[in-house]
């Protein structure tokens, strides 16, 4: 995995709330079975006019955010279909950084096993990095893994909180499936005492045994 | 010390709990469909790994199956390559599968518990958020992206932060004509789209515990609507008689012994939950949503909202974007609401009991002329069953198309979707922004509003509506 230290870039402001993953990602995408590509389909109902071309009203394809990398929005960033396309195709669209007051739990947890980095700040300074953004566009912030700070060319704006384990991963570029893989002794011997009552997939009879007709 | 269901779960699947790390927890069950899969098994793949325990891996095709005869072959071309990458990884890997040829094929989420593989005190993942509908049996059960569907599938472990946890209890009875669906979606009107973000929800109470198995389901289905990573009900009775005899529960001797440990997992007198939250059932009505979101939610006998009366500048610009997507006028009554499209399916309420419900409704009567409607059931053998019930022929002779299963136009991945401004009625479970087709306009309701609604051609009360119209 790509691993992430320092980032300096443009702020592309998103100011809505609840930004849902089917929005990020439109469904019509998700029958690609690779990873990468996903960026010209990010927004995709919003970002486009009906005849394919860029719609001036979106936000983020107004003249100054051409390349920003840093995405800020409202509350609640990333909630509904647990699709990791989402954050693939932010990231492909040139965003590894993503700010806003919340975020939903599964895309913040896909966020980092991508080597992205989502970012919560208070509502009221996520605000003024909005307007800033919006004030002036091309406002670039700097963000700092290590010191956990986002800041601009005046200094300091804000510090934020950061899982430890989770920090050490993303400086490290550390692949998650690879470090469980170390505790395959543990693993082992869990198994050793699981419950052999519990279901197994492949039971012979599944496909031949009817299930019970469920009383009305 | 007490214990929550919850925490008697989790303790009992730590693999490895170190100091400054995530827990590594067990996987009893992951579920697999087309769509989340197909970067995992590449990434496998190219590191040279493999699928640690493929006898606790079950994968189905829902999401982008067509929903008409299956004989006939699919028109999508990007589509079928994928379900037929699923097919491929499921052999290269010794998976089993449910494809669109097997008789038990379904909505990932209606076929687990259904063939007796989702029991209590279980941990189950799956790529799909709508993971949390086993929870209604008492197991651990959440939605994961696709790096770790990837993750389970090479180690049968997932690394975790612990949870927080919260109840929910809705005491007394719920009146006639409200259901699970209204439980839920008055829970999420009432604490936010993003009210259950982090924590691992328990449903409790008097309410709660009259709920049939399905009803518990649909509860728990739309937990992460509000941002929950789980939801669970604790196990009783009604459980255990769901599970006996299904294919994949413990049989006789076995069976006596598995139920005498999922009774013990029941939330300990005197646990603690880090938050709780109380609702009453006598309170409750039918409700639908208005909006764009599934805590955008108003009574049947309510009209649409105003966004100049919401407090917060943040809510009242997302209430305007979103009366202006649905085309809707403050003030508008919900049951002068005329809609187009009804669709009655999706793993909130596509069981047997909810097609039943709905059939009471339309028994006898036809769908309005303005309305195009549809039912999609969950899986094959709820169609199966339903037919042997002659549900098919009381919605077929009402003007209801009748598919076969899959997740259809809960997010329109087959041909099955709304057009621009289209209005529907709907048993899913997400209003947002172009889930059901591009432009398309989403109500959310419970199978008996939506019935009703395809009857009258708008909005109606169930609980007064009369039946004989
Ligand atoms: S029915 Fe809808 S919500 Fe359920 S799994 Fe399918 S697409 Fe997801």
């Amino acid at each position: 995995m790509q691993s992430y230290t320092k980032v300096t870039g443009t702020v592309g402001p998103l100011d809505r709330v609840n930004v849902d993953t089917d929005q990020i990602i439109p469904k019509q995408f998700l029958k690609r079975i690779e990873r990468t590509g996903f960026g010209p389909f990010a927004f995709f109902d919003w970002r486009y006019r009906e005849d394919g071309t860029p719609n001036p009203e979106f936000e983020l394809n107004r003249p100054g955010y051409e390349g920003a990398t840093i995405l800020v929005a409202g509350r609640n960033f990333g909630c509904g279909s647990s699709r990791e396309h989402a954050p693939w195709a932010l990231e492909d669209m040139g965003f590894r950084t993503i700010i806003a007051p919340s975020f939903a739990d599964i895309f913040y947890n896909n966020c980092f096993q991508n080597g992205m980095l989502p970012i919560v700040l208070p509502e009221e300074t996520v605000n003024e990095i909005l307007n800033r953004a919006k004030e002036r566009p091309g406002y670039q912030l700097t963000v700092d893994l290590e010191e956990q700070t986002v800041s601009d060319e005046e200094g300091v704006v804000a510090h934020f909180d950061v899982d430890e384990f989770r920090k050490h991963c993303l400086l490290n570029g550390l692949d998650n499936v690879g470090l469980t893989l170390q505790h395959q002794e543990d693993i082992d011997a869990f198994e050793r005492r699981r419950s052999p009552l519990l279901p197994n997939a492949k039971q012979p009879a599944a496909s031949t045994q009817k299930e019970p007709v469920h009383a009305r | 010390m007490p214990k929550t269901l919850f925490e008697k779960i989790w303790d009992a699947h730590l693999v490895r709990d170190a100091a400054g790390e995530p827990a590594l927890v067990y996987i009893d069950l992951h579920l697999v469909h087309e769509v989340t899969s197909p970067q995992a098994f590449e990434a496998l793949r190219l590191t040279g790994r493999t699928v640690r325990r493929p006898d606790l891996t079950v994968a189905t095709m829902d999401h982008n199956v067509p929903t008409w005869d299956r004989s006939l072959p699919t028109t999508d071309e990007v589509a079928q390559q994928q379900m037929d990458t699923l097919s491929k990884n499921c052999a290269e890997f010794g998976i089993p599968l449910y494809d669109l040829n097997s008789d038990k094929q379904g909505i990932v989420h209606v076929i687990g518990p259904e063939l007796g593989l989702t029991q209590p005190g279980m941990t189950i993942v799956c790529g799909d958020s709508h993971t949390s509908t086993h929870g209604a049996f008492g197991a651990l059960a959440f939605g994961i992206g696709t790096s770790e569907v990837e993750h389970v599938l090479a180690t049968q472990c997932l690394s975790q932060a612990r949870p927080k946890t919260m109840e929910v209890r809705v005491d007394g009875q719920l009146p006639d004509g409200v259901t699970a669906k209204d439980i839920i979606l008055s829970v999420i009107g009432r604490l936010g789209t993003a009210g259950g973000t982090g924590y691992v929800v328990e449903y409790t109470g008097e309410a709660i515990r009259n709920l049939s198995m399905e009803g518990r389901m649909t509860v728990c289905n739309m937990s992460i609507e509000w941002g929950a990573r789980a939801g669970m009900v604790a196990p009783d009775d009604k459980t255990f008689a769901y599970l006996e005899g299904r294919s994949h529960a413990p049989q006789g001797k076995a069976f006596e012994r598995a139920v005498e440990h999922w009774r013990s997992l029941a939330t300990d007198p005197g646990a603690k939950y880090d938050r709780a939250e109380l609702f009453h059932a006598n309170d409750l009505v039918p409700v639908v949503t208005w909006g764009t979101n599934p805590g955008q939610v108003v009574p049947i006998t309510g009209r649409i909202p105003d966004p100049k009366d919401f407090k917060d500048d943040a809510d009242r610009r997302s209430a305007e974007r979103a009366l202006e997507y649905m085309g809707l006028q403050p003030g508008t009554p919900v049951q002068e609401i005329p809609i187009e499209r009804v669709f009655l399916g999706s793993c909130t309420n596509a069981r047997i009991e909810d097609l039943r419900a709905a059939a009471e409704i339309v028994r006898g009567k036809q769908v309005s002329r303005n309305v195009y409607a549809m039912v999609v059931p969950g899986s094959m053998l709820v169609k199966l069953q339903a037919e042997q019930e002659g549900l098919d022929k009381v919605f077929k002779s009402a003007g209801f198309d009748w598919r076969e299963a899959g997740c259809s136009m809960c997010l329109g991945m087959n041909p099955d979707i709304l057009k621009p401004g289209e209005r529907c009625a709907s048993t899913s479970n997400r209003n947002f922004e172009g889930r059901q087709g591009k432009g398309g306009r989403t109500h959310l309701v419970s199978p008996q509003m939506a019935a009703a609604a395809a009857i009258a051609g708008h909005f109606v009360d169930v609980r007064t509506w009369d039946r004989k119209n």
